[in-house]
């Protein structure tokens, strides 16, 4: 076995490995964090296909922004496990169901697969001369600019969408301006005063704070 | 012998480690002294007189620190997630160390000399996160869980303005390997060749984005002494955190290192005549952590409103727009193409 083979199957079991683990893990932060190692070896997946751009994107974005937003809410729930348990022996025969099915399925495609005697040598792409982050930067921005626009549009709406569907304009709420707090003008709002024991002051600024 | 090493399976791995202890010890060394002066540096602005017992002037205070921590003992609280509680300080510091894997300290000094550089630190820095998170939560006490929220969403916050910023000088360089970034400031002009007059106003919001992805003062408020007693390490002890701490001045430093090789030109000399080297950027590195020390010395912390506002209204608006504004300078090569330094062809 080749150390490339090997490392290659060191990653792929710990990518199964942390998939089985998300499902089974009985805490939901725990499953969070087995699902960000799954990440993290499919991303060494990756640059063992010599996809090193496409590997340090799924970190950033994968690991470094959506799984940190999904611990995030899984750490802010209060979730009963007792309950949950309970729960999942209710659709336990369902979810069997629906993995069998699937099963199923697989098996029928992959029944009738098989492999072009020259697809492996097509499985690498003979890249010579450049290097794939610019192979992919000519790709999306020459060849496909008018998809990737398209798909950039979608984001636009659906995250348009999501803050239409969270702003609240509320009137009893005090707001904060930054910039009148900024500007304010230590003159106008404050005054050393000598005063005398026994004595009140007035405010001698309109609007100054006693 | 060069065979063995270049040849032979056992003969890399013994290569590249003995690599990683070139690089890992003078670094944690290194680091000792640094947290010296950093203490030094504090107490001089204050004029008080800092550490000065142990050893010359105080100068193996930190070694001794690095004792104390270690030989105490690990106090885990009854509530705690003890597996979670435990890897938490271990990933801050792993992932703080292993982001060094792909600097270059010298011309053709560097252990992993890979096309995607600049993308591993930024990915490997957003790792940092999770240390901070899950010590938060694994501590299972309010106050370290409010710290790390605060914390995590503070360096995400972050994250994005330098990740806007990283782009710009890509874009100028047309690669992302280190090494070409530096190169490409070498234009014979010394210090005048360098990123920093290109992409000067980005200096200003590196260094700031920097301070606040670290967690330093004034950005400081996971760990706000007086509100929070210490953010995600108040419930650690002894060697896990001393490894956050580690992890934390780590990061500091890979943050200097990095506004070193981005827009001061990494180890080449200032002066155009005088050699290249390892000393130039060790020098630069340390006038910017010189920086970093006094702004913790004389800057009052943030709102953490206002940190927020700031990360996300001023300084994500603004490395937008100059990164589509260095993308319009680079394509029409204006002033003979100096935000487009791969038509110099140096």
């Amino acid at each position: 076995m080749t150390a490339h083979a090997f490392i290659f199957y060191v990653f792929a079991v710990t990518t199964l490995a942390g998939g089985l683990m998300t499902v089974i893990s009985r805490n939901p932060v725990h499953s969070v964090l087995w699902l960000i190692l799954s990440f993290l070896s499919s991303a060494g997946l990756f640059v063992l296909l010599g996809a090193e751009f496409v590997a340090m994107l799924l970190v950033i974005v994968y690991v470094g922004a959506v799984a940190v937003l999904f611990l995030f809410v899984v750490m802010m729930l209060d979730v009963d496990f007792a309950e949950l348990k309970a729960e999942m022996a209710r659709y336990m025969p369902l979810a069997l169901l629906i993995g069998l099915i699937i099963i199923m399925q697989l098996a029928i495609a992959f029944g009738v697969w098989h492999v072009d005697a020259g697809a492996s040598g097509r499985i690498a792409a003979p890249i010579t001369g450049i290097d794939n982050t610019r192979a992919i930067g000519l790709l999306l921005y020459d060849r496909y600019f008018l998809l990737f626009q398209l798909a950039g549009m979608i984001l636009l709406v659906a995250m348009i969408g999501a803050i239409v569907l969270t702003l609240r304009h509320r009137q009893d709420v005090k707001r904060q301006d930054a910039l009148a707090q900024m500007f304010r003008d230590p003159a106008k709002t404050l005054a050393i005063l000598d005063v005398t024991p026994g004595q009140g002051v007035t405010a001698p600024i309109e609007g100054a704070r006693q | 012998m060069v065979e063995f090493f270049t040849q032979n399976w056992l003969g890399i791995i013994l290569l590249t480690l003995g690599q990683c202890l070139l690089i890992v010890v003078p670094l944690l060394v290194a680091l000792a002294f640094l947290l010296y002066a950093d203490r030094k540096i504090w107490a001089a602005v204050q004029i008080r007189r800092g550490p000065n017992v142990v050893g010359p002037f105080g100068l193996f205070q930190s070694f001794a620190d690095f004792l104390k921590y270690i030989v105490k003992e690990v106090v885990i609280p009854a509530g705690a997630d003890k597996t979670v509680f435990l890897l938490a300080p271990m990933i801050s510091f792993v992932v703080a160390i292993i982001a060094w894997a792909v600097i270059p300290f010298s011309d053709g000094w560097v252990l992993a000399d890979i096309n995607v550089a600049i993308l591993y630190v930024f990915a490997i820095s957003s790792l940092g996160v999770y240390g901070i998170i899950m010590g938060g939560w694994a501590s299972n006490s309010k106050y370290p869980f409010l710290g790390s929220l605060r914390s995590a969403a503070q360096m995400i916050s972050y994250e994005v303005s330098l990740g806007l910023i990283i782009i710009g000088v890509i874009i100028s360089t047309g690669s992302m390997n280190f090494g070409a970034i530096v190169r490409a400031q070498d234009t014979g002009w010394g210090l005048l060749g360098w990123y920093w007059i290109p992409h000067f106003p980005m200096v200003f919001l590196f260094t700031i984005s920097a301070l606040a992805e670290t967690n330093r003062p004034p950005f400081d408020l996971p760990e706000a002494e007086s509100e929070l007693v210490a953010g995600y390490q108040v419930e650690y002890s002894s060697t896990p955190f001393l490894l956050f701490m580690i992890a934390e001045y780590m990061a500091m430093v890979l943050m200097c290192t990095l506004t070193a090789i981005l827009f001061f030109g990494g180890w080449l000399s200032p002066i155009p005549g005088l050699p290249d080297g390892v000393l130039w950027l060790v020098l630069k590195i340390l006038i910017f952590f010189f920086i970093y020390s006094m702004v913790k010395a004389i800057t009052p912390r943030y709102r953490y409103d206002q940190l927020m506002r700031l990360g996300w209204k001023v300084f994500l608006p603004f490395s937008l727009f100059w990164v589509v504004l260095v993308a319009f300078l680079a394509k029409y090569e204006v002033l003979g193409g100096l935000w487009a330094r791969w038509t110099w062809g140096v």
